[in-house]
């Protein structure tokens, strides 16, 4: 395939195939306010439920359980709509739009990679404007943090988006891909810290949140948002390891799923 | 950009039609689905700026040529080149010169008409204002410029299969493989397509190579290939393929053709046989053979048909069972 390849076969389409899955997102209302609404809903209720009785042991300041739970609400909305943006290519396969992509000349990276960071935009975008919500909620919040917060936020929807990719390429029905992503992402995104914290937790979910990369995922956010530092507790990993390891995440995601594409056509 | 360009102008200057040369050879193909021999050293060649259809039931192999003349599949074995380039070494080559019409419309039902042409003209590596212009008068062509802004999930079926043939010749590809470009269209809009292949051969020389189970569009083409359980069992035009049956063809129906047939071809010295519920007969001359049939069996005619052999006349002659045949199961799986 490279004996023909130029610079037009994958940056323009890789373009192409992203502003698609832009496009379609926004026509799609429902999946706006589903992907946003779902889990501010979650965030309220259980973040005010827990307001007042929830304690970080082995930390010396309080933290209000809404300010605590709000990282991982964020990684949240990425996690469904990376994930769920990701169905989009088996009903792309269905609909018979995919066979004209992939009988085309175009590299099979450019492909994955047109779909990844379609899914991640809108991904980033969505949790983007959840943080914007958070200063009304008295949580400040500067330039440098949200800045950061967006450069995190992309980290981990590009390795969602391609872990979401990775499982629908193989799959011919949504149905089997929400049960499948149901049993991987509901444990990851429970175990990554952002829910509870691993100082009070049972030791053996302990060590699982540790080689969870959501873990770092979330503990890079909590991080970014607050630059000045705050003290979540003991056990959340530092900003450079968080970094390095949803870097990594995100890298190898992208690979394997770019492997998929081209393996399966 | 200028790779761009260079794709755009491969393969378009139509040959004077004296000296045209093949422009899709296939040579001993042969493909296997685990078990299932779908192709059999099938052999055949296309003339540059031509129609051809490959004929046969659903299940007789032809889907499966279509993907390997696409480069979707590799053969078991045998090759096939389309212009001139390799489909099994050189993939990307072969997939710049080809367009491919498929047989469920790939047009992406929540965007426009136009969003759908100019991600199409990207995934070939052209864009801006020569797409546009290039997108403008092909939806003039095919009579969708009214609807360029439209959704497509707006469209007909038959205004889908336009702007899915505008979408295949954006790249101006010199060779045309359509996957039965037919199905869900109305006899009007199937006309309609042949029409418009036909007027792409003449006025841009471009090679269109058809799948089809469907025997009077296969007889609008300029060379029609038959197929059937994967091998290829005539090839030539509709009209020196239908030449090769001769004279007329008969059509009795009766309550038990079986007898009848046998009776036939014993009493009368005929080639008579019992398909699809009724005699077929293959003679000379129809008009004299006919009186002759009626008074020699009265009363087990229910109804005679005298006509001029069609494909499917040469389909039945060759493999012994009708187009519309369910004898076999089907070998093409995805």
């Amino acid at each position: 395939m490279n004996a023909e390849a130029t610079p037009s076969s994958f940056l323009l389409p890789a373009a192409s195939l992203w502003r698609r899955e832009i496009l379609r997102f926004v026509r799609a209302r429902s999946r706006v306010i589903g992907a946003l609404a779902t889990p501010f809903v979650f965030w309220i209720l259980i973040g005010s439920g827990l307001r007042d009785s929830f304690r970080i042991p082995g930390a010396t300041a309080s933290v209000n359980y809404l300010e605590y739970a709000l990282p991982g609400t964020m990684v949240l909305i990425v996690l469904f709509t990376a994930v769920f943006a990701t169905i989009s290519v088996i009903e792309d396969r269905k609909a018979g739009f995919l066979q004209a992509v992939i009988a085309s000349p175009v590299r099979r990276s450019a492909i994955a990679m047109g779909k990844i960071f379609g899914c991640s935009t809108l991904a980033t975008a969505q949790a983007l404007i959840f943080l914007l919500l958070a200063p009304l909620l008295g949580i400040p919040l500067s330039a440098t943090a949200t800045l950061l917060s967006a450069g995190v936020l992309l980290l981990v929807s590009v390795g969602l988006s391609a872990l979401g990719l990775l499982g629908a390429w193989y799959m011919d029905s949504t149905q089997g891909f929400h049960a499948i992503m149901n049993l991987v992402l509901f444990p990851l995104w429970l175990l990554s810290g952002a829910f509870f914290p691993p100082s009070g937790a049972a030791s053996w979910i302990g060590w699982i949140m540790s080689v969870n990369p959501m873990t770092y995922g979330v503990a890079a956010l909590r991080h970014a948002m607050y630059p000045d530092g705050r003290d979540w507790g003991p056990g959340v990993p530092s900003f450079g390891l968080s970094i390095v390891i949803t870097i990594l995440f995100a890298v190898a995601m992208t690979a394997l799923a770019t492997n998929a594409v081209k393996r399966r056509e | 950009m200028v790779v761009c360009e260079q794709v755009v102008a491969d393969h378009r200057e139509p040959k004077p039609r004296a000296c045209r040369a093949d422009i899709v050879t296939v040579r001993g193909l042969t493909h296997r689905y685990a078990e299932n021999l779908a192709l059999s050293d099938v052999d055949l060649a296309v003339e540059e700026a031509s129609l051809f259809a490959l004929l046969g039931p659903n299940g007789c192999g032809k889907t499966t040529l279509f993907k390997i003349l696409t480069t979707m599949l590799r053969p078991t074995a045998g090759g096939a080149t389309v212009a001139g380039v390799d489909v099994v070494t050189q993939r990307a080559a072969v997939r710049r010169r080809i367009g491919i019409v498929f047989q469920h419309p790939s047009l992406d039902d929540k965007l426009t008409v136009r969003e759908n042409l100019v991600h199409q003209g990207n995934l070939y590596g052209l864009f801006g204002k020569p797409l546009a212009t290039r997108i403008d008068e092909l939806l003039s062509r095919f009579g969708v410029a009214s609807r360029t802004n439209d959704f497509v999930e707006k469209l007909s079926g038959g205004l889908k299969r336009r702007v899915e043939l505008a979408k295949s010749l954006l790249h101006r590809p010199g060779v045309l493989i359509l996957d039965e470009p037919s199905t869900g269209l109305d006899p009007g809009a199937r006309l309609e397509l042949i029409a418009q292949l036909r007027e792409l051969r003449d006025s841009d020389g471009v090679t269109c190579l058809m799948t089809t189970h469907l025997m009077d569009e296969a007889d609008r083409c300029d060379c029609v290939g038959l197929m059937d359980r994967g091998r290829l069992v005539a090839l030539d035009t509709p009209s020196a393929l239908k030449a090769t049956i001769g004279g007329d063809v008969l059509t009795v129906d009766t309550l038990d053709p079986r007898a009848l047939a046998a009776d036939i071809t014993f009493r009368l010295a005929a080639v008579a046989e019992a398909v699809d519920g009724a005699v077929r007969i293959e003679c000379s001359r129809g008009h004299e053979f006919l009186p002759t049939l009626i008074e020699m069996f009265p009363g087990r005619i229910q109804s005679v048909k005298i006509g001029k052999p069609t494909l499917e006349d040469v389909f039945l002659h060759a493999t012994g069972h009708s187009l519309a045949g369910t004898t076999q199961p089907e070998a093409e799986v995805n």
